[in-house]
């Protein structure tokens, strides 16, 4: 039999991951736009300070190696996946959850301490960019986990399903994807923000 | 979608990916931290290796990570990719180009169009 004859259930398969892939490249359009609202708006501080001065980097490369270790255990568990195996599977979203939590805690840390000192998004228009876009970005996570909390309880409660399975290849897509987006605000918020670019 | 790789295999092509983007983060966290690089680039050389910096990891997660180079024909996934990346180049290359664009015809540079929109606000 060819790949061509696919059977119901693969063909509805294959239809949520492209339709999922088309939703992800939306998601691109929004975070570009957001990130082109970003760097019109990053010089205008209203008088007050600058990525140079707001930025914690040490902290901020700390959270792109959490999340960049939580795409990798994803990949992995998507791998006991294939397996079938249950604990396996559970054992490495686990590290993924964990991994994603710590992040959204440093990264909430972050925003509480900018708030406190009196430098919420209300400050400047730089200040409202970067807390839309970061913050954006923190609301994916935030979405991420509650999904991955769901699809763990769902593959302990029933094992692997035709169901349980496709939903954890579509999951696997969005927290790859995220990790995708936090490069670009790595690199294009932080890294050029502290050498005031 | 994919063919079917043995799972060892599929395990050194995540480890590949994961370590590669680890080495091109602390690359790039290493150019912005150290100031030995401040005096020897200008800062749009640095700003242009960066960026070069972050597409690369891009194309190594999205062929690792996201299995891209492995879709059969039609490729779907590739062409809507490719798709909204031009979308994509659309809206910030254009947003780029018409607010500097618009702040050169007021006859000033961006750093000088905002001291001035400072000074109108008493700053």
């Amino acid at each position: 039999m060819t790949s061509t004859h696919l059977t119901a259930k693969q063909s509805t398969n294959e239809n949520t991951l492209l339709g999922f892939w088309l939703y992800l490249m939306t998601d691109c359009i929004l975070f570009g736009s957001l990130f082109a609202t970003y760097i019109v708006l990053h010089n205008n501080t209203f008088g007050g300070p600058g990525g140079d001065k707001l930025f914690d980097m040490p902290a901020i490369l700390v959270e792109t190696l959490l999340l960049l270790t939580s795409s990798f255990t994803c990949g992995l568990a998507m791998l006991a996946v294939r397996q079938r195996n249950v604990r396996h599977t559970l054992l490495w979203f686990g590290f993924t959850f964990i991994l994603g939590a710590i992040f959204l805690a440093m990264e909430l840390t972050e925003f509480r301490h900018l708030v406190l000192e009196g430098n919420s998004w209300q400050r400047s228009g730089f200040l409202s960019a970067f807390f839309t876009l970061v913050g954006t970005h923190g609301l994916h996570i935030t979405i991420g986990l509650l999904w991955l909390g769901v699809m763990g309880w769902q593959l302990w409660k029933r094992g692997f399903t035709n169901n349980t399975v496709r939903r954890l290849t579509v999951f696997s897509m969005f927290w790859h994807f995220l990790d995708i987006i936090w490069i670009f605000i790595f690199t294009f918020v932080y890294l050029m923000g502290d050498l005031q670019l | 979608m994919s063919k079917l790789q043995p799972t060892t295999a599929r395990v050194v092509t995540y480890s590949i990916g994961f370590l590669s983007s680890v080495a091109l983060t602390l690359i790039a966290y290493a150019i912005v931290v150290n100031d030995i690089f401040k005096n020897v680039w200008t800062p749009a050389t640095i700003a242009l290796i960066l960026s070069l910096l972050a597409i690369f990891q891009l194309v190594i997660q999205l062929l690792f990570f996201l299995h891209l180079g492995e879709e059969t024909k039609p490729r779907w996934k590739l062409m809507s990719f490719i798709f909204a990346f031009v979308i994509l180049g659309v809206i910030v290359i254009g947003s780029l180009w018409i607010m500097f664009d618009l702040n050169s015809r007021m006859m000033m540079t961006p750093t000088e169009m905002i001291k001035y929109m400072d000074k109108q606000a008493g700053l």
